[in-house]
């Protein structure tokens, strides 16, 4: 101890300040730096033309005349008024549905398939993973030539002696057709986002099931979908949202026809803003659909905690 | 504390460059430097690019202020939206092509300069360009819709070739279809009206107008679909497809310049597409309908835009584009809208696949006769509205009238803003 205490004081050292690039300060500039390019993307191309669209949406805006006239909240009456909207939103609710429905049973169905460890799994992987990785408009424009009255699709259906219909011309198979062209387009995603997660389901709790005497289904139902909800509730969201921004399809396919039954909210407000050069009500159309995509994403966020695994 | 501002100027330096690439080019309206020009256009066949770049280098040669001259194609599904959406979003062409379908729109907007108007020019053909007096685009291309024939199909057929019918005074729709279907019967197309795929309806006006039907009244005020003639005609060409099958159904394409069709309805200047064609054909003019011999006239203008750069110049240099020589030039491909030119042999010389006699009744009696296609205010959204209005029209057990019905109802609201 006093030994210790005995010991000289060591000279004070000269009043250094410490280096300015500490490890901490780096390992931020490094953050910021790698996130600056996505940040400032963000910035130019969603942030501020969001902003941008509001502000139009109050405006009437006269391309080829140049005028650029403030009112309000009228864009916002005219959809109360619009009478085209209604039928817009039910095509625009029942393209979601029966997509989102479609989607995740076909991709469940097919990812639960292949896990079981048979032969060819490998090139079936393949063959409904490749659409998802095909150019989208090629992919909509090979379906157009298959579903035309004397295309593709109908020839088959001749040989089997089926008078099939004109696909893209009558109200039901126009709607169906563009719903299954997107289905196949992209399952083969969700197909492997299912597939991970069934692969990541634990081999004991299966054994214990059987042990106690759980049936394939009960199985299913209790081991499997608990364990993999949370991959079910992400590919509801990306399928949701997802179909909620068809465009290329329908204006490849049907340009929102036979009448207006294919003309789904994305489409119509194309047709509005860029066609018809109804700048303002296209934007109002536009924050319509930013709501309904929020308030949806809004509820099943809420609503995980009910049937998502791990959530509780 | 430091960084944060560090960062937070780099990205407001960033921005500030981004803003800047979209508003360097407004700096450049002063005097000094060279004076660049673009015209849009929906053409982009080298051929006729390469007639426009000629004439361009002709008149940069005696107008050394002139910099770069330069035709951007548009592809024509699309132009009328690519080229608003370029207006609005401050990237005024100079000049533009604009279609007859949106001259109101373009006319009436206030975003044209007023042209000087030749008096040479066929009074029928500057009508649709015009307001109060003034001349706002030049009606370069003023083309006639004819109907181009496989011979050979016809003939195949056991039927006589509408020429010999054009002798004989037979050469009318009745006869047309019974043609039609006979070709089609044998697996063919028969009639095919260019460009209408059961979308485009406005390209019937080639059928329509036989029976003296209009979509709506001149002054654009009160629907037409559900008037006596339209309602005859419509009747007429639901029976040709479903009834006579004479022309291929909804859905099903028949490419006549492969040689899948007996007949179509569309503009002369497709001749080109007939260039290298392995079978018979022929160029006549519209079949004649109840109503007598018309003519339909398809018509594109070159305006030159108030909010472009530099309006003054391309003025000048649209002055120059269309006068009569460069005109004579253009004629190959655009029918010229001059008295001085619209005669078989300024036509011939430059339209060799025609023959003379067909250049006289289609193209020369066509357009001094001819009906310009159907225009109006907001045409994009009548085009719409129509289009989805009459698709139940094109299903086997429609009903004419209640569905020409329909497309009024649809439509009065729009004529009547």
């Amino acid at each position: 101890m006093t030994l210790l205490l005995d010991k000289p004081a060591p000279p004070q050292a000269p009043a250094e300040r410490a280096p300015y690039w500490t490890m901490r300060r780096r390992d931020t500039l490094a953050g910021w730096l790698m996130v600056l390019p996505q940040l400032a993307g963000i910035v130019a191309f969603v942030i501020v033309p969001l902003g941008l669209v509001v502000w139009y949406s109050v405006h009437e805006w006269n391309v080829l005349g140049g005028t650029f006239e403030f009112v309000g909240g009228d864009n916002y009456t005219a959809l109360a008024d619009d009478q085209r909207l209604g039928p817009v939103l039910r095509a625009t609710g029942l393209f979601s549905a029966g997509l989102v429905v479609l989607n995740l049973s076909l991709a469940l169905f097919l990812a639960v398939l292949l896990n079981q460890r048979l032969r060819g799994t490998v090139v079936f992987r393949t063959l409904f993973f490749s659409p998802v990785v095909v150019t989208l408009v090629a992919w909509t424009i090979v379906w157009g030539f298959l579903l035309q009255d004397n295309g593709g699709l109908n020839g088959f259906l001749n040989v089997l002696g089926i008078d099939g219909p004109n696909w893209l011309r009558s109200g039901g198979t126009a709607m169906a057709s563009v719903i299954v062209v997107q289905l196949f387009k992209n399952v083969g995603l969700n197909m492997v986002l299912f597939l991970a997660a069934l692969q990541g389901v634990p081999a004991e709790l299966y054994e214990a099931a059987r042990i106690d005497g759980a049936s394939a289904w009960a199985r299913f139902r209790r081991v499997t979908v608990p364990l993999i909800s949370p991959t079910i509730l992400l590919t509801m969201i990306l399928t949701i949202v997802g179909s909620l921004q068809v465009f290329a399809q329908i204006a490849v396919l049907t340009q929102g026809g036979p009448e207006t039954s294919t003309t789904v909210l994305v489409y119509y407000l194309y047709q509005q803003a860029f066609q018809f050069h109804h700048f303002g009500y296209g934007s109002a159309l536009s924050l319509l659909l930013f709501s309904i995509v929020l308030v949806l994403t809004a509820v099943q966020w809420r609503m995980r905690r009910r049937w998502v695994f791990h959530e509780a | 504390m430091k960084l944060r501002s560090l960062t937070a100027a780099g990205v407001a330096a960033a921005l500030l460059a981004l803003a800047g690439c979209g508003g360097s080019s407004d700096g450049d309206s002063g005097s000094s430097g060279p004076v660049d020009l673009r015209m849009t256009i929906w053409s982009a066949n080298a051929k006729h690019l390469a007639l426009f770049d000629q004439i361009a280098a002709d008149y940069k040669k005696d107008h050394p202020e002139i910099g770069k001259i330069t035709f951007e194609s548009i592809p024509f599904d699309s132009y009328t939206t690519t080229l608003t959406t370029q207006i609005g979003g401050g990237n005024v062409p100079d000049l533009a092509w604009i279609l007859e379908s949106t001259a109101p729109d373009f006319v009436s907007s206030g975003a044209l300069e007023p042209i000087d108007k030749d008096a040479d020019l066929v009074p029928s053909t500057t009508t649709n360009w015009e307001k109060d007096g003034k001349l706002y685009a030049y009606p370069f291309s003023t083309s006639p819709l004819g109907v181009f024939v496989n011979t050979d199909l016809v003939k195949a057929a056991g039927r006589p070739a509408p020429a010999q019918q054009i002798a004989s005074g037979t050469w009318t729709w009745e006869e047309t279809a019974k043609t039609a279907s006979a070709v089609q019967a044998r697996g063919k197309g028969g009639v095919v009206v260019g460009d209408f795929d059961y979308k485009g309806w406005d390209t019937l006006n080639s059928i329509w107008s036989g029976w003296g039907a209009r979509p709506w009244s001149e002054d654009g005020k009160t629907c037409g679909f559900d008037q006596p003639e339209m309602v005859d005609a419509m009747t007429f060409i639901h029976k040709l497809i479903f009834t006579d099958k004479g022309m291929p159904g909804p859905g099903v394409t028949k490419d006549f310049y492969a040689g899948d069709s007996a007949m179509i309805l569309t503009q002369i200047s497709r001749a080109a597409l007939l260039e290298k064609s392995k079978f018979k054909w022929d160029l006549v003019p519209l079949p004649k309908g109840p109503s007598g011999e018309y003519s339909v006239v398809g018509q594109a203008g070159i305006g030159v835009f108030k909010r472009g750069k530099h309006a003054d110049a391309a003025k000048q240099f649209l002055a120059y584009f269309s006068n009569a020589e460069n005109s004579a030039k253009l004629a190959q491909f655009f029918p010229p809208p001059r008295k001085s030119q619209l005669n078989a042999a300024t036509l011939a010389k430059a339209n060799p696949l025609l023959k003379p006699a067909q250049l006289q009744s289609v193209v020369i009696d066509g357009i001094q006769r001819g009906d310009i296609k159907t225009s109006h205010t907001g045409y994009a959204e009548l085009q719409q509205t129509v289009r989805a209005a009459l698709d139940p029209l094109w299903k086997p057990d429609a009903d004419v009238k209640t569905v020409m019905s329909g497309v009024c109802s649809k439509i009065n609201p729009l004529l009547a803003k």
